[in-house]
């Protein structure tokens, strides 16, 4: 089961390397993990999104909010927020890939954002299926690398 | 003023009145200040010990003990203390020197990332960066340390910002912390659940835990289980929480526990955990124990509820409000019937020894001891066999059992029953440990001496890393490895170059006098028990 957690922390050095630590000190895995100041600028916005059973979900909410430099941690899953995520991908190109490539960036609402004789470099700000879905439509396209921004989520919107 | 002499002051109005500790160059403005205040100083000989003295006087007083080192190994010594005494939820201030702070990161002589090294074993950490922020910052660290689920708070303190100018130095009535507001009292719906499950229930039982004693809670917990005629057992951290001879009472539970205990667990149909994280030594089948019944799980910490247990019927705070509000509720229940039959478990389940008469039987003399011992004496148990036949044949009246369940640290009674005795010096104090756990922290004979603080220790000799070779003995068929104590000095020798007094029991046909006497004065003793080397815990 995946799950995304937005944890707002304490904007202080240390606290990404203990609240990575609680994870890796229970064998809980992060899929992904983007940090980022908030409105305030004493608070992070950490968004992680890690996958398990129930009771490991649970408890590491539990063990988030039990960290003293963890202000706020809310949890949902895909459907209960707007998520995205940024990704760079380099490729190599000729004349006879050109094409392809630029159709598959329409097609997947991907812009390119700078280019050389041989190379390109494409951008996607997407849900994360859709940034998995563009990397694996450019695998058969020589890719060179690749850079992902990992998640974001906001829970949606409520009056 | 510089940092040092804040820090002291801080010390000061926290109402510190013991410092445990080792210095070094790091620490020394520190120690300079301390040196100058009316707080004791007391130099123990390895700085793990400084952690476990610390533990042993927070278990006393109720409040956290302090420790101070020095940076780099000095820090990386205190770490395993700090580790037991996070694992058993004991408050600890553990202050360390660090290098200069325009030097951190560079790997200069004694440095060490120990806020980085300890963050899986403290409740929280400091490292000062402004010799202004002491005061807020000590303040914290108490109060984090002393509230929700108690643990040590480490303080990291560069050498430059102890020698700091501070200026106006106040010390903050209040805490203002934005991420830290530990529940206390149990939210009233859940309460009202309980009693309302109790009424419904025949076979009640409550399981008590550390977390009962750190509250404390003890008072509170006898006087609803004697209300409401509800039987109680603990786990090894519990000990205590009722005097072992309460007719309500019914041992410890887990795979070293009782067997009725652990019989009356299984058999209840409504079961009150409280302050016990349901690990593995005490319920080895977490699944197993709750089927068939009720489970109502009583914790400070939000974490420790359905961690290891459940889902049940979570109640979150301190066991103390938890059971006065619950003793206010009105209940209807009557369980004499399951009393009398728990009373008929344990009077016919009661383990058989067999004790060779060549040697001291362990259970035979603990029981003596324990009956010889002073009513409101404080027992302290080490870690091995004989921390197993401690727990078993223990008898607490009025006093304490101390011992590290949660971490199973050897060598902790020793500094742990000078942190005991330090805290409280009218009572009397007994170590019990086995020979393998002694060599782990008799340097402190020395701390014992210099500082005069009379503690009883009894060492139980065999020869053997007893509870190891036990293991080796079921899981090996006797093929023992490194198990073998062969090596170890003459106690009475040793006792003679401390300055000691010394009596070694070989079997129990002299037991009666020579406790007496080992019991007499209050000063240190050290008594040598030789044991059966193929005695088992159980």
């Amino acid at each position: 089961m995946k799950r995304i957690y937005s944890v707002l922390v304490e904007n202080r050095s240390g606290v990404l390397c203990k609240v990575a630590g609680l994870f890796s000190r229970r064998c809980f895995n992060i899929d992904s993990l983007a940090v980022g100041e908030t409105d305030d600028p004493t608070v992070s916005c950490m968004t992680i999104v890690s996958s398990g059973d129930k009771r490991t979900i649970e408890q590491i909410e539990k063990q988030l909010n039990k960290k003293l430099d963890v202000i706020k941690v809310k949890t949902f899953d895909d459907t209960a927020c707007i998520s995205r995520e940024l990704m760079l991908i380099k490729v190599r190109y000729n004349k006879g890939t050109r094409r392809d490539i630029m159709e598959i960036c329409d097609i997947l609402k991907a812009d390119i954002v700078d280019m050389s004789k041989t190379q390109m470099m494409i951008q996607i700000c997407d849900i994360p299926d859709k940034i998995s879905l563009l990397l694996s439509m450019l695998q058969s396209i020589s890719i060179v690398e690749v850079a992902r921004t990992g998640t974001l989520a906001l829970s949606k919107c409520q009056d | 003023m510089i940092g040092a002499d804040a820090i002291i002051k801080c010390l000061e109005a926290e109402g510190v009145k013991i410092v445990f500790g080792y210095p070094g160059a790091a620490i020394n403005p520190f120690y300079n200040s301390l040196s100058y205040s009316p707080i004791r100083t007391v130099l123990v000989r390895t700085e793990q010990n400084a952690a476990h003295a610390a533990s042993g006087f927070a278990r006393i007083t109720g409040k956290a003990g302090v420790c101070a080192v020095t940076s780099g190994p000095g820090a990386t010594n205190v770490i395993t203390g700090v580790a037991t005494a996070f694992a058993d939820s004991i408050p600890l201030i553990c202050l360390t020197g660090q290098v200069n702070s325009e030097l951190i990161g560079s790997d200069v002589f004694q440095e060490a990332d120990i806020t980085g090294a300890v963050e899986s074993f403290v409740k929280y950490s400091y490292l000062i960066k402004n010799a202004n922020d002491i005061p807020r910052v000590f303040k914290e660290a108490f109060y984090i340390a002393n509230t929700g689920r108690k643990g040590p708070v480490l303080i990291d303190l560069p050498v430059d910002i102890q020698n700091a100018v501070v200026k106006n130095f106040t010390y903050p009535d209040q805490v203002s912390m934005r991420t830290y507001k530990p529940t206390v009292k149990g939210h009233v719906v859940q309460i009202k659940k309980v009693i309302h499950e109790l009424e419904k229930a025949k076979k009640p039982i409550i399981c008590a835990g550390g977390g009962v004693l750190l509250s404390p809670a003890e008072a509170d917990l006898r006087q609803f289980a004697e209300n409401h005629n509800i039987p109680v057992v603990s786990t090894m951290m519990g000990i205590g929480v009722m005097p072992t001879e309460h007719p309500l009472y019914f041992g410890m539970v887990g795979n070293n526990g009782k067997p009725y205990a652990n019989r009356a667990m299984n058999e209840s149909d409504l079961l009150i955990m409280v302050g016990a994280r349901v690990a593995d030594r005490a319920v080895s089948q977490p699944d197993l124990i709750t089927a068939n019944k009720v489970l109502i799980h009583i914790d400070v910490d939000t974490a420790e509820i359905g961690k290891n247990v459940g889902p049940g019927i979570p109640l979150v705070g301190d066991a103390k409000h938890i059971f006065q509000e619950l003793t206010e509720q009105q209940c209807d229940c009557e369980h004499n019937e399951w009393i009398s039959l728990l009373e008929q478990y344990r009077e016919t389940m009661a383990p058989v020894r067999r004790p060779n008469p060549d040697y001291v039987d362990p259970a035979a003399f603990i029981r003596m001891l324990s009956r010889k011992m002073k009513s409101d004496g404080i027992y302290v148990a080490d870690v091995g066999q004989n921390q197993m036949w401690s727990c078993g044949y223990h008898i607490v009246r009025q006093g304490k059992f101390l011992t590290t369940g949660g971490m199973g640290t050897m060598g902790y009674s020793i500094p742990a029953a000078m942190g005991a005795k330090a805290a409280d010096p009218s009572k009397q104090v007994v170590a019990v440990c086995g020979d393998g756990a002694f060599q782990m922290s008799m340097m402190e004979l020395a701390t014992i001496r210099q500082h005069d603080i009379p503690v009883k220790i009894i060492v139980f000799k065999n020869n053997y890393l007893g509870l190891v070779r036990e293991l080796q003995h079921y899981s090996y068929q006797d093929h023992y490895s490194a198990v073998d104590l062969s090596g170890s000095p003459d106690l009475e020798k040793l006792s003679t170059a401390y300055d000691l007094d010394f009596v070694r029991l070989a079997t129990m046909n002299d037991a009666e006098a020579v406790i007496e006497d080992f019991l007499k004065e209050d000063k240190s003793m050290l008594m040598e028990c030789l044991i059966d080397p193929m005695d088992l815990s159980k």
